[in-house]
């Protein structure tokens, strides 16, 4: 399988990173590279073979379902670039 | 007065004890080591002088007092990923510009509980993705290390770039660093430094800036095997906080550093001996055959048949969960924010002015694999992959072997800018193609510099231990490390 400049477009757009124009070929060549490169996993016979889910035997903790922390909003939002009584702001999404 | 700098943890530990220098001296010799050395080596991308002499001046007083942790007063270096209150903790990425967390990891909470002294944050490969240092927002550390009759510039390797190179160049006593592919292990090689990536959930993930979560481990690096013991058991420990963390008892690894290798079985893999590996790699690996064999412990040889298969079947994963782990860096909660017409617009502008190359060719791949249509494919396969991988190694182990030994990296440190890596991304990932297997199958792996090449450049053997059993590869570390009898110090010319 090869992605085309297409499919890079469509990558990024699904990513969320900005893909200009003139890096797209760069990119579909990179990806080319790397995709080239874990293509012989197909070869591999996987038959009856379960994908791993964890590397440890190990079933997840869990624990009473209640609120065991939070009530700090403000230093939630210490670090957000742009915030209005200790909420996110963003530009308008609904119109 | 000896170069308290150049001391190494234990003997630090032991001077502090018997009050022959405090704390205080000790953290202003390497605090004075960085302010000399650090512009030419840019390990750090943060000095935390003020709060080092502070705690080195707590840390005195308990000391005064016969008191103190296991690593009172004893100054270490963090490497960019940990989350630490209040300080600079960026993963080396333009991303995260001034972030600065309301919170301190788990392993870095263990470290100061236990009395140690922070010194600064240490630079890395971009959100631990690379294995050269080279992808870092702030630069590429520069190796202690020279090749013979030469002034070129040379890599530390990656991603715990700067935790080698600090550790290497007695900037700070020892460092923590994250393995995801073997960037604990592949930077120690590289600088004749002892790096060891635990058992996954050995240490809690909590705090750790996310790059491949089933895959990432934190780790020392430190100068000596009973220096990297002494830091395990402060790093490891149960927490409630990471689902993956493992309720289990944390040894005394320092106990086992000691015990020698009489009566082990030590495996060697055939499909380590790759095509085109350099024949001094070859003879190190010979050479520590011999001195475990020398030891009393058995060897014997070993097959890994998927061994091949990992790096591809990794660069399909850690891409995979790298995409989801970074869609938190959008550029409204924290770090970067670039003006955008709309939210998308937003988004996409941020991401692509913030990440840099490397980070955005894996979550571009990382997209990919997970896109609809292509998961079976790519995703699903590789999971089955790390499957068979993970098994053959309980089948050796399963067969009586206790530890395995291999080469650490394919070659010694290379030159910073290398056109051929530049050129072909999968020349770079090449380097973890010793290392990476051990991630796969979560696993715990030490890398101890055992040698040099023809150039005079450090060169590192790997030991992989059965899960949990860190206990073993320090003490066949230790083997090897005495052994050799080398005295890992680089000329300093910085």
């Amino acid at each position: 399988m090869s992605v085309d400049a297409a499919t890079v477009k469509r990558i990024g757009r699904l990513a969320r990173i900005r893909i200009e124009e003139g890096e797209v070929e760069t990119y579909r060549n990179e990806l080319n590279t790397i995709l080239g490169f874990v293509e012989q996993l197909g070869e591999v016979d996987v038959s009856g073979v379960e994908p791993m889910t964890s590397v440890m035997p190990m079933t997840l903790r869990r624990r009473e379902d209640k609120v065991t922390d939070g009530g700090y909003p403000e230093k939630i939002v210490a670090n957000a670039p742009l915030t209005e009584d200790n909420f996110f702001m963003v530009p308008k999404v609904v119109e | 007065m000896t170069d308290l700098t150049r001391l190494t943890l234990a003997a630090a530990r032991n001077g502090l004890k018997a009050r022959q220098f405090t704390s205080s001296e000790l953290t202003g010799a390497y605090l004075n080591a960085i302010e000399g050395g650090n512009s030419k080596l840019n390990a750090y991308v943060a000095v935390t002088a003020e709060q080092a002499q502070a705690q080195a001046k707590a840390s005195d007083a308990k000391l005064a007092a016969g008191e103190g942790g296991p690593l009172e007063g004893i100054p270490l270096g963090i490497k960019d990923l940990f989350a630490t209150k209040g300080v600079h903790t960026q993963a080396a990425s333009h991303i995260l510009d001034s972030f600065k967390p309301e919170y301190e990891s788990s392993v870095t909470s263990n470290l100061w509980r236990d009395g140690a002294v922070m010194l600064g944050k240490l630079n890395m490969d971009e959100f631990a993705m690379g294995s050269s240092n080279e992808t870092s927002y702030y630069g590429p550390v520069i190796n202690p290390w020279r090749a013979d009759n030469s002034n070129a510039q040379l890599v530390p390797g990656g991603s715990s770039g700067g935790s080698a190179a600090a550790v290497s160049a007695w900037l700070c006593a020892a460092a923590t660093a994250t393995d995801t592919g073997g960037s604990i292990r592949q930077p120690a090689a590289l600088t004749g430094t002892v790096g060891i990536k635990p058992t996954y959930g050995r240490c809690s993930r909590w705090g750790v800036v996310a790059f491949a979560s089933s895959l990432d481990q934190a780790g020392p690096i430190a100068r000596t095997v009973e220096d990297a013991a002494i830091m395990m058991t402060s790093m490891s420990g149960f927490d409630p906080k990471d689902s993956t963390s493992v309720n289990l008892a944390v040894p005394d690894f320092a106990a086992a550093v000691e015990r020698g290798v009489k009566g082990l079985v030590i495996g060697i893999p055939r499909e380590y001996r790759m095509d085109g590996m350099p024949a001094e790699i070859e003879a190190l690996w010979q050479q520590g055959i011999a001195w475990l064999k020398a030891e009393g412990a058995t060897v014997r040889d070993i097959s890994l048949p998927h061994t091949k298969y990992a790096l591809p079947a990794y660069y399909i994963v850690a891409p995979a969960e790298a995409s989801s782990n970074l869609a938190r860096y959008d550029g409204v909660k924290y770090g970067l924010r670039d003006t955008g017409k709309d939210i998308t617009d937003l988004y996409e502008l941020t991401r692509a002015d913030g990440f840099g190359r490397e980070v955005k060719r894996r979550i571009m791949i990382g997209t990919y694999v997970l896109s609809a249509g292509y998961y079976d494919a790519y995703y699903v396969q590789a999971q089955k992959v790390r499957t068979l991988i993970k098994r053959d190694f309980e089948n050796v182990f399963n067969d009586g072997v206790d530890a395995i030994l291999t080469p650490a990296t394919p070659s010694a440190a290379f030159g910073i800018g290398d056109e051929d890596m530049k050129a072909d991304p999968v020349k770079m990932y090449l380097n973890d193609v010793f290392t990476v297997t051990v991630n796969m199958a979560g696993l715990p792996g030490i890398a101890v510099p055992a040698g040099k090449d023809g150039a005079g450049l450090p060169l590192g053997l790997q030991l992989i231990g059965k899960p949990f059993d860190e206990e073993t590869l320090f003490a066949a570390g230790r083997v090897i490390e005495r052994s050799a009898g080398i005295d890992f110090s680089p000329d300093k010319w910085w």
